[in-house]
């Protein structure tokens, strides 16, 4: 990639992840038309929207697991669809991942879930290894859980171990992709805490998709509100929260009718039903 | 869609997937060298796919072998040949039988496993993880499956072979009467080291490249779905056993 190719604003450090005219088309459905994101270094950034509306997408176009149909997804200044696949390792070396559904591996019991990424590329003396596993373990509340296999574990408890497996080697980007899903309000709780800790102490940059505007405005510097393959709304959580926009109206104030449908689209109900007019 | 459209369309994907089992191939080859550092995790599948398979392989070789004694004996003795029973099930069983049946129950065994651990990795992206992780799933699960299958196949064909030996010992000469000497000094005279014994081994090591191939294939390109991980496991078992075949004809021929 040239020089000249990485934004101004990438290249100097400002922003952490910039995203440019991004279009993807997956099947016959139009999932971003022409989507411009700025993700700030140090920063955490939340991406919310409605289901099914690209967020996991985002994060997917972002890590270089799914190539967009056109636009520049620029990662420390470096142009992720244009990368080979060795620099993409290398990137995502700098990167933690929390996945929706967490996908630990489930042959090996928690602790050797948060070593995995320790073991595959440092060659750590295991006691050092062991008390850095057992830290991230204790931040997240499981350290008595260490021996326990993945299917022994809540759902809470399983999405703790994947985000103490996503920041095992304290990467500089976090994404966090619905992290607080499947939590009880202690469990919530410190999970907020941490992903905040984890930016202010370490300048981590971090991306956050969720749902829960609750959880999102505690923590979050900004928030993008994507709806209908575009950015719909932008800012900081407490000014969107109060904004006079139909999109923040609808989505922060959960309402059913709105310009985000929510029904998928079908045929005329009656129609469905058999009532055609003709046996009324 | 007419019937002969039908036919070119099923014949283009058994083509199309012919072609990507060849890339995939080359992929697996190319990840090798990475997966050398992770020869702990090859050892530990040469144990699940080996060592895992040793109760239904010895118990299978040594019937097996008992059959064939006994069908072979009754054969031979309307000639007044039972004398030549050790050659015969030795050198059926060294050729072709070792590495044709311990194929077809190591595709039943080991490859189907193969195929729905990796299709349910797949299905939990946990495949997805480890590239998340920047840890290549071709050399960190395929390439040390792969080569753990390549490394157990023959071996487990010579426990059959020696199994199928034992068993048919037991039927000729501890139940039928056949003399010990007869039947271990005529097969000793008659099995050559090369032609017949390692002859056998390369089959086996093709048997389990292929075995391999087309199990962890299946499982890497399953769809993420419980009906897609039981049809690509089904798949394994069923194209395995007609490569399998087929390769034995094709290997046998040039190996005469």
């Amino acid at each position: 990639m040239s020089p000249a190719a990485v934004p101004a604003t990438a290249a100097a450090g400002g922003n952490h992840v910039e995203v440019r005219g991004l279009h993807t088309v997956l099947g016959r459905k139009l999932i971003f038309d022409g989507v411009d994101l700025d993700m700030a270094r140090g920063r955490i950034t939340a991406v919310m929207g409605p289901s099914g509306t690209g967020k996991t997408t985002l994060m997917r176009h972002i890590t270089g697991q799914l190539a967009p149909d056109a636009g520049d997804i620029f990662v420390d200044g470096e142009n992720v669809p244009k990368l080979g696949r060795s620099a993409l390792f290398a990137l995502r070396e700098k990167i933690g991942y929390l996945f929706q559904n967490s996908a630990l591996l489930t042959d090996y019991s928690v602790f050797e879930n948060v070593a995995f990424p320790l073991r595959q590329h440092l060659r750590l003396p295991e006691e050092i290894l062991r008390n850095i596993v057992l830290m991230r373990l204790q931040a997240v509340g499981l350290r008595g859980a260490a021996g326990l296999m993945p299917a022994e574990l809540s759902g809470g408890m399983v999405r703790r171990v994947a985000l103490a497996r996503a920041i095992v080697r304290d990467p500089r980007l976090v994404i966090y992709d619905e992290p607080f899903v499947g939590l009880d309000p202690i469990a919530l709780n410190q999970v907020v805490k941490i992903i905040r800790t984890l930016n202010d102490s370490l300048g981590i940059t971090s991306i956050l998709v969720a749902h829960e505007f609750s959880a999102v405005r505690r923590i979050a510097d900004h928030v993008y509100l994507i709806a209908g393959g575009k950015v719909v709304a932008e800012g900081h959580p407490e000014e969107l929260a109060t904004r006079d926009s139909p999109w923040t109206r609808q989505f922060f104030g959960g309402e059913a009718d709105g310009p985000v449908p929510f029904e998928y689209p079908a045929r005329d109900y009656a129609l469905d039903l058999g009532f055609d007019g003709s046996k009324a | 869609m007419s019937a002969p459209a039908g036919r070119r369309s099923l014949l283009g994907n058994a083509l199309a997937q012919v072609g990507a089992a060849g890339l995939f191939l080359f992929s697996i080859l190319g990840a090798v060298p990475g997966s050398l550092r992770h020869f702990r995790e090859t050892v530990r599948q040469v144990w699940f796919v080996g060592a895992m398979s040793l109760v239904i392989i010895m118990t299978c070789g040594l019937f097996v072998g008992m059959v064939l004694a006994l069908q072979l004996y009754y054969t031979l003795s309307i000639f007044g040949g039972t004398a030549a029973l050790g050659t015969v099930v030795a050198l059926s069983l060294f050729r072709e039988l070792g590495p044709v049946v311990t194929a077809l129950l190591f595709a039943g065994r080991a490859g189907t496993s193969v195929t729905a651990e990796i299709g349910l990795m797949r299905a939990t992206d946990q495949l997805s993880a480890m590239e998340m992780m920047a840890v290549d799933p071709l050399a960190y699960v395929i390439a040390p499956r792969f080569l753990a299958a390549v490394i157990a196949m023959p071996l487990l064909a010579c426990v059959f072979n020696a199994l199928g030996i034992l068993g048919a010992h037991i039927v000729g000469v501890s139940w039928l009467g056949l003399d010990n000497g007869t039947f271990w000094g005529n097969m000793t005279s008659s099995v050559d080291v090369w032609t017949d014994v390692v002859n056998g081994v390369w089959k086996s090591v093709a048997f389990g490249a292929v075995i391999a191939l087309i199990a962890t294939f299946q499982g890497y390109t399953t769809p993420p779905t419980s009906e897609g991980v039981a049809h690509a496991t089904t798949r394994t078992v069923v194209s395995s056993s007609i490569v399998v075949l087929a390769l034995d004809f094709v290997m046998t021929a040039f190996l005469m």
